[in-house]
Formats: structure tokens, sequence, C-alpha cells
């Protein structure tokens, strides 16, 4: 690796073409529009990983020694709202899918531009508020917001949070519609349903949530808003309220949204097992079929966390009928991406790592998710660390996974430069290492009925939390790396051709980075999707 | 070591063996079917890695191995759906002649009330082999009533009862932990359940000097003048209580239900709600006259009227078989 910049080559690109912060901030490119998104949401991660680190530290040992209670309890509640609302659920689809979406149908940007632009203005707005909060003080209603807590018995800015939210949502809303209308009406001339990208049929599925189960979050949170500001007692039992309402309303939306932060992580690694393995996807129709299954079957589960609330028995038995169907499409995924590999020429790079890791811990997640959708179980397990381990195996080991991985896969195409693969490969390494160290003691302290949200907690559960802070340590170290070299690379990386992987698909035909219309003529697509045949000889990572 | 660093943890009732049953057997089912999986890409990953001259085999698929695939996990679903969904079922369903205790959450406590008199906060008594059901409410947020050595957990709401049951098996001390997020003092709300031998457990019954709860009630009632209206003949102005708790209820608007707890306790802080047929709403609420554990007295002595009289954890199990016990309550 030589340290000295390399001249990039002075063609035209999206990069390029214009300068100046103007030129940013009124930018109406889906690519530049990503670019905006991956700062923002850099930026909240870090931040949610901070506040994590102090929980971690927090629990090294059973006595609350190192937070006050209350700061503790606004940790853990600005922890999740930071990295479920400005993280999670705009990491794939607005910064991945906002580069790759149009390309990848062939087409020039989103079917509305403008309204994309828009979108990025209103998490920005959210995000804003979102730091108002936590530099005012915070919120300590866990990001659940259950109620009565949060609307009668806090004195913290939980109204700011929650507009906080309110707003983000909102470009959630408009993202979803962005990618249901393109990929309806923009796909070039032969992009058949048939021969979409699994990533694009998973950004559509998720559309699909995001436009359907978002304004359910919006009513609910605006509902606590009222309720706290103009005492309009929905949920105030001494009022003919009903507390349990709220959390039928917000699973409404929130469990579909676990779909929304894990369904675009499930499309990038289909993207990255065919290309590595050099194969054809097995199963394609099964593949799209379960994502779209995923997304319906997802808003028929919301009550299974509510097992323990207080719901009849009858309602629980069908909502635990129900999640084991939710299930069955998710298996499908992990079987099909295995066989893909079978009689494959497969090769480790560092999107390939990860993606080996997303699978396993993917299904690591999936099968505890069998666990607590069994009710005998859910009733002990639910609301400890078993449910933290559980959620946590799927949006960090599945999602963060898949949102790494498909960062390193396309960052020759977004930057046009290498990162250095040697880097790569050592911190997807530590990133599993020190995931597994955190989490997977969780699940044994779960069991052994340690609760969640506790600031102290009883000595003989002292061991395991030490392992699980270890692992975190860890992995912010993995998670600090891929941050510095791909800094690293955009100035010294090695100069990436248009297709250096050899991957098929059409973001690789076109220069790297791409011009500002993506495609100097639209594309007519002749073939099916990962139609490797012709690539098989094509080097990998050129 | 297990002393201080425990894998499995402690078991004091015969449905924890149950639960850990279904756990253990999903243990190995998915450890099986993890293992299996991560099997198979280690072993895809090694021979099928990139090799000069070895080209990829292009496979479409196959529809009898994706039917299998998804048909075949979907049957162990279903059975692993039926067998948590029994055990569920049973840990919902108490048995009639449980001996009942009544339970306040409130930030950051629990209280308790048991069928004797006696008050307990942050520790409560049980005998072994005896079927305790908890009667809980909330005065103020959502607390959860966990017990981890007996598996169970159910959320404690205020406005209503919600209902947990156990047979303790072992004698000791467990854990109790409130298990749903209240606020700041949160992992501050936990207490002890004292599992104690019969003998032990009359002993330190005979410790407390309270009244039993019903009989608290009975002089709630009294001193409120609930007894005015609501008299036990056929004159008052509300309906006669006694044997109306289990009994169907038919309502001014025509509906019917059950006469529960929670059917009592609303109709106390909201007695325009469910109107009983034949009676004018004239019904002033009792909503902030009475204290949750006034309440709870209220309904014990209401159940009381009824027969047969909730159980008390110091009788034991099955009293239906020794009709006059001394632990039954005589209404006057």
């Amino acid at each position: 690796m030589t340290t000295a910049a390399v001249q990039i080559p002075e063609t035209e690109n999206y990069l390029n073409k214009e300068y100046g912060i103007r030129s940013w901030l009124l930018t109406t490119d889906h690519k530049r529009i990503a670019l905006l998104y991956l700062i923002t949401i850099t930026f909240f991660f870090f931040i949610g990983g901070f506040f994590a680190l102090l929980i971690r530290l927090e629990l090294l040992t059973p006595a609350g020694d190192l937070l006050q209670a209350d700061t503790y309890n606004k940790m853990f509640t600005m922890h999740g709202q930071v990295m479920v609302f400005f993280f999670l659920i705009p990491a794939v689809p607005a910064v991945l899918g906002n580069f790759l979406l149009p390309i990848m149908i062939g087409a020039k940007d989103l079917a509305f531009p403008r309204i994309n632009l828009l979108s990025w203005y209103l998490l920005v707005a959210g995000g804003c508020l979102m730091l108002y909060t936590i530099l005012a003080g915070g919120a300590d209603t866990g990001w659940t917001f259950y109620t009565p807590l949060s609307t009668a018995f806090l004195n913290t800015h939980v109204v700011a949070a929650a507009l906080a939210i309110f707003i983000a949502g909102f470009s959630s809303i408009l993202t979803g519609l962005n990618f249901i209308v393109t990929t309806h009406r923009m796909r070039a001339p032969g992009m058949t349903w048939n021969r979409l990208p699994l990533f694009v049929w998973a950004n559509y599925a998720t559309a699909i949530i995001q436009v359907l189960g978002t304004p359910v979050l919006a009513i609910s949170l605006m509902l606590v808003a009222l309720d706290r500001l103009f005492h309009f007692g929905i949920f105030d039992p001494n009022r003919g309220g009903d507390p349990l309402l709220f959390q039928h309303l917000f699973w409404f939306y929130s469990h579909p949204a676990v779909y929304i932060m894990i369904l675009p992580g499930m499309g990038v690694i289909s993207e990255i097992v065919t290309c590595f393995s050099r194969k054809r996807v097995f199963g394609y129709k099964f593949m799209a079929l379960a994502v779209i299954a995923i997304a319906v079957l997802g808003f028929l589960v919301w009550a299974h966390h509510m097992f323990v609330a207080g719901i009849s028995v009858y309602a629980a038995l069908i909502f635990s009928f129900l999640s084991y169907f939710v299930a069955v499409p998710s298996a499908i995924k992990v079987f099909n991406w295995t066989a893909t590999m079978y009689k494959g020429s497969i090769s480790y790079t560092t999107p390939m790592l990860y993606a080996f890791g997303f699978i396993g811990l993917f299904t690591m997640g999936g099968l505890t998710g069998l666990f607590l959708a069994a009710l005998g179980i859910d009733v002990h397990v639910t609301d400890t660390y078993f449910v933290v381990a559980h959620f946590h195996y799927i949006m960090v080991g599945g999602m963060v996974m898949a949102y790494l991985g498909g960062m390193h896969f396309w960052w020759p195409k977004i930057s046009g430069r290498m990162y250095p693969e040697a880097w790569g490969k050592l911190a997807a390494l530590i990133i599993f290492v020190g995931f597994n160290l955190t989490f997977f003691p969780q699940f044994v302290l779960g069991y052994l009925g340690m609760p969640r949200r506790y600031w102290q907690y009883s000595p003989e559960f002292q061991v395991l939390n030490v392992l699980s802070t270890a692992g975190a340590t860890i992995l912010a170290v993995g998670y600090v790396l891929p941050m510095a070299y791909f800094l690293w690379s955009m100035r010294y990386g090695k100069v990436a051709d248009a297709n250096p992987w050899g991957a098929a698909g059409l973001e690789w035909t076109i220069q790297s980075p791409p011009t500002t219309f993506n495609f100097d003529e639209t594309p007519i697509v002749t073939t099916e999707a990962y139609n490797y045949d012709e690539l098989q000889e094509v080097p990998v990572g050129r | 070591m297990f002393e201080t660093f425990p894998l499995w943890p402690a078991r004091a009732s015969a449905y924890a063996g149950q639960v850990d049953a279904l756990f253990i057997f999903l243990l190995t089912l998915c450890g099986f079917m993890a293992i299996a999986i991560f099997i198979m890409i280690f072993v895809f990953a090694t021979k099928y890695r990139r090799q000069k001259g070895v080209l990829a085999e292009q496979i479409e698929g196959s529809n009898a191995l994706e039917l299998t695939w998804t048909g075949v996990p979907l049957l162990i679903f279903m059975a692993i759906f039926v067998w948590g969904a029994i055990l569920y079922f049973h840990s919902r369903t108490p048995p009639n002649d449980s001996a009942e205790i009544y339970t306040v959450a409130k930030q950051w406590m629990w209280k308790f009330q048991h069928m004797e008199g006696q008050r307990e906060i942050n520790e409560l008594h049980v005998p072994v082999g005896r079927d305790v059901k908890m009667i809980m409410t909330s005065q103020d947020v959502i607390h959860s009533f966990y017990v981890p050595a007996f598996r169970i957990k159910q959320d404690v709401l205020p406005g209503r009862y919600t209902v947990a049951w156990f047979r303790a098996t072992k004698a000791g001390r467990y854990h109790l932990f409130c298990a749903e997020y209240c606020g700041t003092a949160h992992s501050g709300m936990i207490g002890e359940v004292v599992v104690m031998e019969p003998a032990q457990y009359q002993q330190w019954l005979s410790g407390g000097p309270a009244a039993p709860l019903p009989q608290a009630g009975k002089e709630v009632f009294m001193s409120l003048g609930c007894s005015t209206c609501h008299r036990f003949d056929t004159q008052g102005r509300g309906p006669n209580l006694t044997g109306v708790f289990g009994k169907p209820v038919l309502l001014e608007d025509g509906r019917t239900l059950t006469a529960d707890e929670n059917y009592i306790r609303e109709s106390i802080l909201q007695p325009a709600a469910k109107v009983v047929s034949g009676f004018k709403p004239i019904m002033p609420t009792f909503q902030g006259l009475v204290s949750e554990e006034q309440l709870n007295a209220l309904v014990a002595y209401i159940k009381s009227l009824s027969q047969p009289p909730a159980g008390t954890a110091g009788a034991p199990n099955n009293p239906s078989a020794a009709p006059t016990g001394p632990t039954q309550l005589q209404v006057q």
C-alpha cells in the first residue's frame, strides 16, 4: 500500500461534477443524497454506540456505581431511540438502497428526486430535535414509551423525543413511497419483476412496511404527546383509558419495524453470496416470495410482545401461532443462501466474511425467536436479557453485519476507490468475535432471570456481565476500524475500475463512481439477475 | 463455584421443571439445526473455494427441496407451538381452590395482603405444596411480577387485576423481580419469595396479629356506608351482594358477564360503567376515597359472601374435601 495519493483519472462523475456545499445541500442526485444519509447515520451510530458503552461500563459491577439510576435509564432509552430510528431503520434503505435501487433497475434516479431530498431533511430535522433532547437532559421512557409511565410519571423530555421520532418517521414513509413508485414505474426495458435483483425485492418489501406501518407509530407517539400536554387520558385507567392500547398501537408498528431493519440486510446478503460464489441464487422465486411473505405476515404478530402484558389467553394463542408462520420464510432464506454456496466458486473477501457472519448470527437470532414465540418459554424470558440478546443478534449481528458487508461490497462503486482488504478482514473478524462475546452471555443471563433495564443487579450475574462488557469493548474497536480505513481509502485507496469484483448486476456495468445520470443510454435487460455464467473467470478484487 | 456463577436458575416449582423441559428440548433441536447449518456453510466454503480451472455450477433451484424446507420446519414449529401453548394455558389457569394473596405494586415496592390478615412489603411468605394465586394491581405504572425460580411472570397494571399462580415445591428464598421498566428505581423494586415448610409457615402466621382480610373488608364496607344500599335482603337500592361473586350478572344494557374481581373493582370505582339490570345508576364513585389495599379488602369481603370462600395460604389444598375447615369464614 502506498501512502501517496493515487491520481484519479479525471473522468466526470457524480462526485466531481459540482463542488461546494450548495451543490450537496440542494442536490437531487440519489447518489449524493445517499452520501448525505451515510454521514448522518454514521454520526448517530457513534452517538448510540457511546450510550451503549456507558451502559456496559455501568453493568461491569452489580452495584449502581458509575452512573445515577436516572442517568442509566436515559442511556438505555436514548441508545434504543437513536439506534433504531436514526441508524437501523435508515441504514440500508436510505444509504445503499438510495444509491443502488435506481441503478440496479436501470433508472437515472428515483421517481421523486426532490421528495428524496426532503426525506433526508426530515431525518436531519428529527435528528436535530433528538440531539436537543439529549443535550437538554434526555428522556427515560425506554425506547418503547410504555404508558402510563411515559404519559404521567416522568418529568423528562418525553415530548421532544417523541416528536423527534415522529418527524424521522415521515422521512421513512417518503423513502418507502419513493422506492415503491420507482420499482413499479422506472424499470429499464426488459427488467421484468422476475429479473429484479433480490436487493430490489427486499427494499420493495421494506418500503411496503414503511408506508403502511409508520403512520401508526406517528399516531401512537402523537397520542402520548397529547396525553402529556393536554391530559387527554387515552391511556389513563383512572379516566377510562387503557394503558394496553398503547402497547397494541406501538407494536403494530414496531414489530414490522424489525423487518424494516432486517429485510434490506437480507437483500444485501443475497447480492454478496451470489457474487462471491460466482453463482445464480438458489431458488430465486422462493427468495423473492419470502421477503414479501415476511412483510405481510410481519403485520400479524405484534402481540407476541405482550404475552405477559394482560392480554387474553386466546389472543396469546393466536399470536404465538402466527409468529411461527413468520419464522418459515426466514428459514427459507437461510437454507437458500446455504444452497447457493453449494458447488460454487467461493472467494473469501471482506464482504463475503460479513455474509458468513450474517448467516451465522441471523440463524442464532432466528432460532432464539422460536424460543420466544413458544408461550410457556416466553413468560419466563420476556423482559429479561434473553430478549436483549435475541434482538441484538438480529439487529446488530444481522443488520449491522449486512450493512457493513454491503458498504465494503459497494464502496468501490460509491467512492471509486478500494478499501484495504487485509484491514477489512481483520475488522470483520474483530466484530464477529466481539459481538458474540458481548451478546452470547446475555442469553444465559436471561434464562437465569436477570431482567433487562436493570441499573444494579444481583451479584451472581456478575461474571456473565463482565464477559459481555469485555466483548463490547472489542466490538467498539471493530466498528472504529472500518470508519478509519474507509476515510483513508478515499484519498489513498487503489483506484477501482467499473467492476472490481466481477459481479453481475447493472450497477457494475457503469463506471466507478457513476456519472450523475448513471447510464449514458438506457440499458436494455436481456438476462435474469445473477447471470454469472460469463463472469466465472473474471478475477475477484482487482 | 455455581453459588457465585450459576448457569441454570433455581427450580422451586413443578411448573418450573416443565418449562425447563421444553427449554432443553428447544436447545437440543435448535442447537442441532444451527450446528447443521454452520457445518454445511463450513463444508461448502472449503470444498467449493475458488480454484483455478474449477467453475461454479449454475443451479436454478429445486422445488422439491424448497417445499421440504418450508413444510418440515412448519410441522416442527407447530409442535413447539402446541407444547408452549399447553404450558401457558396451565400457567394462566389457577386451580379453583388456590390460596389467594392480594398484591399492590407501586413505585418501587411490592405490598402483599394475605387472607389471614398478614401484610408484607417486598417479602412474600408462602408454604410448600400449596397452590397460591396472586391477585395483583398497580397503584401507578405498569410493573411485572417475576419469580425466576417459578418461571412465572405477569405484568401488573393500574386500574385492573391480573393474576398469576404457582405451587412451590422447595423451601428456600427466591428472587422476586419487577420485570417491566417502571422508572428511576426499577432495579430496586426487588424482593424475596420465602418458601417455608407448612409447619414453619404456620408458625410464621401465628406471629401476626391482624384480622382476616375479608374481615378488614367488611369493616371498610360498613364504614363507607355500602351496606345502606347493598342490604342483605331484596329491599336495597343496590343489588344484594350475597352469592354474587363468580355468578353471571345481567346488565341493564342486556349484556351478561361474570362477576369476577375486575368487575367488582370496576363497580366500586366506576359504578355507572356496567349497571346491573333492574337498578338505577345512582351509586357515586369511590375513586380516590378507597386505597388499593382497601379495595382489595372489599373485593375479598364480597368474594367471601359467596360459597366457598377463597382459600388461605395456611390451609392445605382441596379444602372442598373438608367443607367446614377451620379457616372458612362465617358470614353474618
